[in-house]
């Protein structure tokens, strides 16, 4: 299935509509192509609505589009089912939720540890590693609710990295915190994807987030329905 | 797998209350399904499985189950007597290996006082051919004297030991109509434990029961009061039943059909055991009535079950939402809540056997408080195995539900409310 691309993730072509239970159609996302080659990071810029974490949950396999390619490592998803995207979204691709999405009931080790289950396996000593890289050596056997919010997003890192994944994708993932503690937690998530070689796909409407990447676009330009409305409200 | 295992785990933990209700429901319908089962094995093995130590039961004419409850249980009623010339003449019979006259009517403190003769301690076997033993010190009663040999439980809870005197009560039982006889007999034997009806019995010579103050004698059909230092001719007496050991099947068959047959004073009771297995057979709607509580319990444990699992999968949608999004597949998330119920279930199977162990220690000390017999307590039944699985299936079945409402979590929609 792997192509002989070095790109980490095309696009081509993607399509997504929601259904009203009514019967209603809502275009969300209409994008003719997007590619992100291996251990690049880039910064999507979008507002509220523009389908930001629509387009993330496609890429990781969480939702199936209505038309068009999505290629991660050379696999096309789209060709999977949903358990061997399940399967495939463990072993490649590694997610940063905007609310960290932890476990309560669960310490920050095992935590991080639920990340590599599902894939290659739990490895307590890699778990360990990682937390310790980002600073967490003290706080192993907390749980979400005796960590600062700082050190929840650093633990949300750290399980999205377990798994050793090509494709790291953020949805805001510094949404939640201040502005110094963003812009610390930006450059965690930014060089332990880099020391790893993964590539980072990040979303946000946050100007300071996005003005830490080289590599910006505009989900906007990107997505011809966002385009269309942004030109609908301009007029 | 281990992963499952975890989040099972954590998942318990975090809904400790109500896993541990659960459990406590589970445990009690184990405890209570495997004690019906095996309590009521047990006991039908202790009453009509073992040795007896008899083959046959001779008395009046009556039902031969009240002649076997009361002369080797030592409970109910004595079915009438006998005159002596039958007991001699069945122990002449030459079918017959041995024959023991039993003599009743009295009784020291609620405790039956059987009179026979010293044979019995001699010839009464009981398990696998044991035969009674006397504790240190004991020996068997002298026929002529007023001389008494009891039954370990009666020297435990009447306080009676060799050298004690005591009187008997007249009737089998305490009660209004129940007096002391005037005689006193001393205790010359303590038994050792057998764990048989045995245990609870005051043995004295059968002259002892003859020569009572108050007791009558009807051996000729008129009224005989024995009179002190005076022999008692042969035809004034009378015993409760004759305990008979035969020689052979062929034996029992031809002795029943003459003793039984129509018109006849006697009945035989052959074999002992059939006469105890027919009242558990009279008795098998109990059991089927005890089954049947005993699987709805199973029912409303398994109701249970899926009452906790199902009340929490609103607020675990969550939980399922971030666990697939960590590549979980549907049916893993599936199989965990379906572990997770199983697993309800077994640890509920384990707290069970301590159920089962106090409900069959519970009957087992009533059984032998009232009959002497002891229940084999911690003998193998397939209900100890075949319950904790049954369980652990109808748990995973209840699981199923909850589990069907976590495979449907739609993962994106959740994970974007957050």
């Amino acid at each position: 299935m792997r192509g002989p691309m070095t790109a980490i993730l095309e696009l081509r072509d993607l399509k997504k509509a929601f259904r009203a239970p009514g019967g209603e159609v809502t275009p969300i996302l209409d994008v003719p192509a997007f590619a992100l080659e291996a251990g690049a990071q880039v910064a999507l810029e979008g507002r509220s609505g523009t389908g930001k974490t629509t387009l993330l949950h496609l890429v990781a396999g969480l939702l199936k589009p209505d038309a068009g390619s999505i290629r991660v490592a050379g696999t096309e998803l789209t060709a999977l089912s949903e358990g061997a995207r399940d399967v495939f979204r463990a072993r490649h691709v590694g997610y940063v939720h905007q609310t960290f999405a932890l476990l309560d009931g669960y310490t920050a080790l095992e935590n991080v540890l639920l990340g590599m289950l599902f894939g290659a396996g739990a490895d307590r000593a890699r778990a360990e590693g990682l937390l310790r890289e980002l600073g967490l050596a003290e706080r192993l056997h907390h749980r979400p609710h005796q960590l600062s919010i700082g050190q929840r997003q650093r633990v949300a890192v750290a399980r999205a990295l377990a798994g050793e994944p090509e494709l790291v994708l953020a949805d805001e993932p510094t949404g939640s915190l201040d502005a110094q503690h963003a812009g610390e937690a930006l450059a965690l998530l930014r060089e332990a994807c880099a020391k790893r070689g993964a590539a980072l796909l990040l979303v946000s409407h946050d100007p300071v987030v996005l003005g830490a990447f080289d590599d910006r676009r505009s989900l906007a330009e990107l997505n011809r329905v966002a385009a269309d409305a942004a030109q609908g409200s301009g007029r | 797998m281990t992963g499952v295992f975890l989040i099972v785990r954590k998942s318990l933990r975090q809904h400790a209350l109500s896993s541990a209700v659960t459990v406590a429901s589970v445990a009690l319908a184990a405890g209570l399904v495997m004690a019906v089962f095996a309590v009521a094995r047990q006991s039908r093995l202790a009453f009509a499985g073992g040795s007896l130590g008899y083959d046959a039961v001779l008395g009046a004419r009556g039902s031969e189950l009240q002649l076997v409850l009361n002369t080797v249980f030592h409970l109910e009623t004595s079915p009438g007597n006998l005159p002596w010339s039958t007991y001699e003449a069945i122990a002449a019979d030459p079918r017959v290996e041995l024959a023991l006259p039993y003599a009743v009517g009295d009784h020291y403190k609620g405790f039956r006082v059987v009179g026979t003769d010293a044979r019995v301690f001699d010839e009464l076997e009981y398990g696998d051919g044991r035969k009674l033993a006397f504790a240190p010190g004991g020996r068997a009663f002298d026929p002529a004297r007023r001389e008494a040999v009891v039954g370990a439980r009666v020297a435990r809870e009447t306080g009676l030991a060799l050298g004690s005197h005591f009187q008997p009560a007249h009737g089998v039982q305490e009660g209004p109509a129940s007096h002391d006889h005037d005689e006193q007999y001393v205790v010359v034997g303590v038994l050792e434990p057998t764990g048989t009806p045995s245990d609870r019995v005051v043995w004295i010579p059968i002259e002892g029961i003859y020569r009572m103050s108050g007791h009558e004698l009807r051996g000729t059909g008129d009224a005989y009061v024995a009179e002190p230092g005076v022999p008692i001719d042969d035809a004034h007496k009378e015993v409760s039943a004759v305990m008979l050991k035969l020689r052979g099947k062929q034996a029992g068959f031809q002795l029943a059909g003459e003793y039984n047959r129509r018109g006849a004073p006697t009945t035989l009771a052959w074999p002992i055991n059939k006469s105890v297995a027919q009242l558990f057979d009279k008795l098998g709607w109990v059991q089927r009535v005890l089954e049947l509580v005993a699987y709805l319990v199973v029912l409303v444990a398994g109701g249970t079950i899926l009452a906790s699992l199902y009340n929490t999968m609103n607020e675990r949608r969550r939980e399922f939402a971030i666990l697939r999004s960590l590549g979980a597949r549907r049916r893993t998330v599936f199989g965990v809540i379906v572990l997770e119920a199983a697993t309800l279930a077994f640890l509920g199977c384990l707290l069970g056997y301590a159920v089962y162990a106090a409900i069959l220690v519970g009957a087992a000390s009533v059984v032998r408080a009232e009959t002497g017999v002891v229940l084999e307590l911690w003998s193998v039944h397939p209900a100890l195995w075949l319950t904790p699985l049954g369980l652990v299936v109808v748990g995973a079945l209840a699981g199923v539900l909850p589990a069907q409402k976590a495979y449907a979590t739609d993962v994106a929609l959740t994970l974007a409310r957050g």
